[in-house]
């Protein structure tokens, strides 16, 4: 399954303004991985997620999918196998209807309209929206947007699935739905957000970027906890896991983790 | 500022009744297109002082509107939206055509007739092209412009601004409910603050329109802006084409109005 594999080799990219955003950084995503990718803003995440799927082009290093090079010439291949969502669904929803949204990227990949009307019923239905098909996305519902969002996406059946900010604008149920969605995945996902509680439960391993450089990465459960590293990073530890707020006393996971 | 955000969701009215399953909304968007134009071409031919030629035409739109269950209000307030304009071209009319003539003992200038020529003229055009997106939507017209080879540049360029025009009118929502917030005493927006209001707009709607062109480029856009398959020319399409095309051509060969009437006034005697 190496066509799966997504690896960064040594990504370097400067703004025209000098402004470095992303500094030597390197890391390989593989087959059925979730990674989540946080950082402070202005980090560099959204210009890592740019530059993973193509939107801009680095000025030293490499993204290989698989076993190809991100370049203007690879882009229609690397744009079928890597879907991105978008953090505000307003920007990727832009079609009259919801079943002409999600039809899109596969009408442009010029399939077969009855094979387009099958994914696109299959995203739609993934995502528990198929009702909404006929509806205009602008009267959903901020919760509604975002499953139309990824099934705009799952429609073009990509092997990597990359998300900045999935959860954000959501109400704690919308947010709940949306994480209970993107575990019940087989992709390999790719997860850039502020929300660490959802970053704890969806993601095995996580990178943490700093100044367009990668300080951490590793095991989800074992970065997330680090109070040290979390706080040099402009970053805190998720909610569930810092001291109750009524008593004050420590979470269980810290002390079976033998953490101060 | 509510009307700016009424506007938008009136805007998308037009898209939410093309999606309506009528008679009229399944006929190909490519013969409801020529419909539209051979009607287009045929209200305009009318000399300026045929008023009465031009009546048998109102049938189109009333059928059209009538057969697709159309609201007949929205349609009429979008038609009014054009009217001032029309008013402005043609008001001067009555000043500089004096010439009078007598209709029924009562004289007339010919300078009234124009104008109304020209006031009816525009409402039956606006009216058309208005059905034609009521009744057949942005995407499908797009694809009916394309089956007649038009280039695709211009056709992208037609959907684009479509699309364009509510992002434009999203920002400006935006905008105008900050500025409203902190400035409750002022009823529009001060001139002192009219530039940097424009400039932040243009600035942002580039932006917008930047993210949302990348969204497309992510889902494989190369140019081409697919709505789907074009769907079979039926028989029953040609014979809407035909039907309507052979209506336009007698009521413009024929004055129908005074046929009828003189047909009555014959039975009459």
């Amino acid at each position: 399954m190496s066509h799966h594999k997504l690896e960064v080799k040594d990504l370097h990219f400067i703004y025209p303004d000098g402004h470095k955003a992303v500094n030597g950084m390197s890391f390989c995503i593989y087959h059925g991985e979730s990674v989540g990718i946080i950082g402070a803003n202005g980090a560099g995440k959204s210009t890592l997620l740019m530059l993973l799927m193509g939107v801009l082009f680095p000025c030293q290093g490499e993204v290989l999918v698989g076993d190809v090079h991100v370049t203007k010439k690879t882009l229609p291949y690397i744009r079928q196998r890597l879907g991105m969502v978008f953090q505000d669904p307003d920007d990727q929803l832009f079609m009259t209807t919801v079943y002409d949204d999600v039809a899109f990227g596969p009408r442009n990949y010029k399939l077969e309209e009855k094979e387009v009307e099958k994914r696109v019923m299959q995203a739609l239905e993934m995502v528990g929206i198929l009702h909404l098909k006929d509806r205009a996305p602008f009267k959903l519902s901020g919760g509604e947007k975002r499953a139309a969002a990824i099934a705009s996406v799952l429609s073009m059946q990509p092997d990597i699935l990359v998300m900045d900010e999935p959860t954000a604008g959501l109400d704690p149920k919308s947010r709940r739905r949306v994480m209970g969605l993107l575990k019940s995945f087989e992709h390999t996902r790719i997860i850039t957000s502020h929300d660490l509680d959802m970053v704890f439960d969806l993601c095995e391993r996580t990178i943490v970027i700093k100044a367009g450089e990668i300080a951490a990465q590793g095991l989800t459960s074992e970065i997330l906890v680090n109070e040290e590293l979390m706080d040099s990073c402009g970053l805190e530890v998720p909610l569930a896991l810092q001291n109750c707020p009524v008593c004050g006393i420590k979470k269980q996971f810290k002390q079976l983790n033998g953490l101060p | 500022m509510s009307n700016i955000i009424n506007s938008l969701y009136n805007m998308r009215l037009l898209d939410d009744l093309a999606r309506k399953e009528t008679a009229i909304h399944k006929i190909h968007p490519l013969m409801k297109l020529l419909t539209t134009v051979v009607y287009l071409t045929v209200v305009v031919s009318f000399g300026k002082y045929e008023i009465g030629s031009l009546l048998p035409l109102f049938f189109y739109p009333v059928m059209v509107l009538a057969l697709a269950e159309l609201p007949v209000k929205p349609i009429l307030l979008r038609i009014l939206l054009v009217e001032p304009l029309i008013i402005g071209i043609g008001i001067l009319n009555p000043l500089f055509d004096h010439q009078v003539f007598y209709l029924g003992g009562i004289a007339i200038s010919r300078g009234w007739v124009t104008f109304f020529s020209i006031f009816i003229k525009c409402g039956l055009t606006v009216t058309a092209a208005l059905l034609l997106i009521a009744t057949t939507g942005m995407d499908r017209l797009a694809s009916a412009f394309r089956m007649l080879k038009i280039p695709r540049l211009f056709v992208l360029q037609l959907l684009l601004t479509y699309r364009y025009i509510s992002v434009l009118m999203e920002e400006v929502a935006r905008i105008l409910r900050a500025y409203s917030l902190r400035a409750p005493e002022h009823k529009g927006i001060h001139r002192n603050a009219w530039g940097s209001l424009a400039g932040q707009l243009i600035l942002r709607t580039f932006d917008r329109a930047q993210r949302v062109y990348e969204a497309m480029c992510l889902r494989g856009f190369t140019g081409e802006y697919n709505t789907g398959g074009y769907g079979k020319i039926k028989v029953w399409d040609f014979a809407y084409l035909l039907g309507w095309v052979s209506f336009f051509a007698i009521a413009k060969i024929y004055n129908i109005p005074m046929l009828i009437g003189s047909l009555l006034t014959g039975v009459v005697r």
